[in-house]
């Protein structure tokens, strides 16, 4: 490692390289760990149901918010380009299949990141700096199973739920839009909407967020179990932890496209 | 001057009798990156005794705590705590060997999402089939030991730096450990409330008879513990006379460069012919 004058350091390739392969075999470990916990007693469904308080219905106003923005700018963007083809009645169809497939569980989980998965890292990275972690450990609690596994089981079930509601809102934000704006029938739009709605859509819209929630809560509690270097470590811990369940959701939302595009047979 | 020597030969013994040490460090190493913290580090804690480890700021006074408590772990050398060699055992096994230890951290790190009371009863909340009245009760028996009685409703955050510091004394002697680690327990505090503190470990040492660990920079606060003893029935810290000093059950350890440079009582520190410690003690 150099170091330059006014204390700025350059890490090699090499080191940079094996410092991310570490990181990456601690954040599976930790993921594991996590999961494992859930077969493990004691099981603190008190504290599961507190988290699942604070994530789910703590988040359901952001939620709520942008469920109905992006249904209803989705209704008004796909106007016009339907529009040209004398095909305008198509908008609930093309809201609720973008909704269900694709921006519900995405956008959904891209806001509870922003809301809990830094919260996780700062809470738990403030208690990492002040002891309380260690304290936890002296008086005979594991931190991974009083802190880590009910935060992930809450935030995977909530925002299952969470998803649902927002790809609701949604379609109710459409529908003022095709309503008000565009003069179209609500039954119409409501027919659409449903009818063009297959099992593939309806599984993958909810097969994601249980995978987005278990990155949000993962990533959030990773980062603040390993939180150092007083507040300022905590507030790195929490920007890096936002910064990567967000890169994390849309590659995997990706990845777990294609794989369910092949696997359920999509056409 | 070289170190005293230890009378380690006698012991590190694994079997669980009454006379055994409490603590036995054997030989215990432990580096971060090319940081060498602590070198070959020996010695043993005799039960119902109080020793009080010193030395300059980063000597790995506090981490010879964490080791003892298996917060972290040697790079080589053993340790046994209660005959228990804690260096073999997992985390799940040291949970339980925690139950029997009490740790009083520098900061306090009382759970500050948590009130008093329950900061002070979550041992015996975690531990589950005991009845709330008896938690209650051994809470406030907890709290009145260290004069907080008035705090139980109150969080941590409300609390002056003193209080807190009471209130993880409380929360570590709640269920009446073998073994007690203290970690700077005056740090950072005015005289009188330190001398509450200190009062309140003698009242430890001298009426439960625990054994304890206690890393502390305040050579004061040692010297007092070493001159003092509990007097019950006046509820108070009683100086003994000059001859006395040797009765308390109360030694010392000083480290320096990661290395055990003294290790023995009262009287042996005060005719040390070490110019360092000489020179650290005056």
């Amino acid at each position: 490692m150099l170091r330059f004058q006014f204390g700025m350091e350059l890490i090699s390739p090499t080191d940079l390289a094996k410092e991310k392969v570490l990181t990456v075999q601690d954040y599976v470990l930790f993921c594991l760990q996590a999961v494992g916990n859930f077969f493990r007693k004691p099981l603190y469904v008190a504290d599961m149901a507190l988290q699942a308080d604070a994530i789910g219905v703590g988040s359901l106003p952001i939620v709520v918010l942008t469920g109905f923005f992006t249904g209803a700018v989705l209704a008004l963007q796909a106007s016009n380009t339907l529009e040209r083809f004398g095909s305008i009645t198509l908008v609930g169809q093309l809201v609720s299949t973008s909704m269900v497939r694709e921006l519900g569980p995405v956008l959904t989980s891209l806001m509870v990141a922003g809301r809990n998965s830094s919260g996780m890292a700062s809470e738990l990275g403030s208690m990492v700096v002040t002891e309380q972690i260690d304290a936890m450990r002296a008086l005979g609690t594991d931190p991974m199973k009083k802190l880590v596994t009910p935060r992930v089981a809450s935030t995977v079930f909530m925002l299952f739920f969470l998803t649902i509601i927002s790809d609701l809102v949604g379609l109710v934000g459409g529908l003022a839009i095709a309503k008000l704006l565009l003069r179209l029938d609500a039954r119409q739009y409501w027919y659409n909407a449903w009818e063009s709605l297959v099992f593939q859509d309806v599984f993958m819209g909810l097969i994601k967020p249980v995978i987005f929630g278990f990155i949000i809560a993962t990533v959030g509690c990773y980062y603040g179990m390993n939180a150092r270097g007083g507040t300022q470590g905590v507030g790195r811990a929490t920007t890096q932890a936002m910064v990567a369940a967000s890169v994390l959701i849309l590659a995997t939302d990706l990845i777990v496209t294609r794989f369910l595009m092949a696997t359920l047979s999509y056409h | 001057m070289s170190a005293p020597t230890l009378p380690l030969a006698s012991a590190p013994t694994i079997v669980k009798d009454s006379s055994a040490p409490v603590i036995v460090f054997e030989d215990v190493a432990l580096s971060f990156a090319d940081n060498e913290v602590l070198r070959g580090v020996s010695f043993h804690l005799p039960r119902g005794e109080t020793k009080a480890v010193f030395g300059v700021a980063g000597s790995g006074k506090s981490l010879i705590l964490k080791l003892a408590l298996g917060l972290i772990r040697p790079d080589s050398g053993r340790i046994l705590v209660l005959g228990e060699d804690i260096t073999q055992m997992r985390e799940e096994q040291l949970f339980e060997l925690r139950g029997k230890i009490g740790m009083v951290f520098q900061e306090s790190a009382l759970f500050d999402s948590l009130t008093v009371r329950e900061n002070v009863a979550y041992r015996l909340m975690e531990e589950h089939g005991i009845y709330d009245d008896d938690i209650d009760r051994r809470v406030r028996e907890a709290l009145r030991f260290v004069e907080l009685e008035h705090t139980l409703d109150l969080d941590p955050a409300e609390l002056s730096g003193g209080m807190r510091r009471r209130v993880a004394i409380a929360r570590a002697i709640i269920t009446e450990p073998e073994l007690l680690l203290y970690d700077s327990p005056t740090g950072g505090l005015d005289p009188v409330t330190s001398n509450t503190i200190i009062e309140l470990i003698v009242k430890q040492r001298d009426v439960s008879k625990t054994s304890a660990l206690m890393v502390t920079h305040r050579l004061q606060d040692a010297f007092t513990m070493a001159s003092h003893q509990f007097d019950k029935q006046a509820n108070r810290m009683v100086h003994l006379p000059a001859g006395q000093h040797c009765d308390v059950p109360m030694s010392f350890l000083i480290l320096r460069d990661g290395k055990i440079i003294f290790d023995g009582d009262l009287n042996q520190l005060a005719h040390t012919e070490d110019e360092y410690i000489r020179e650290y003690i005056s």
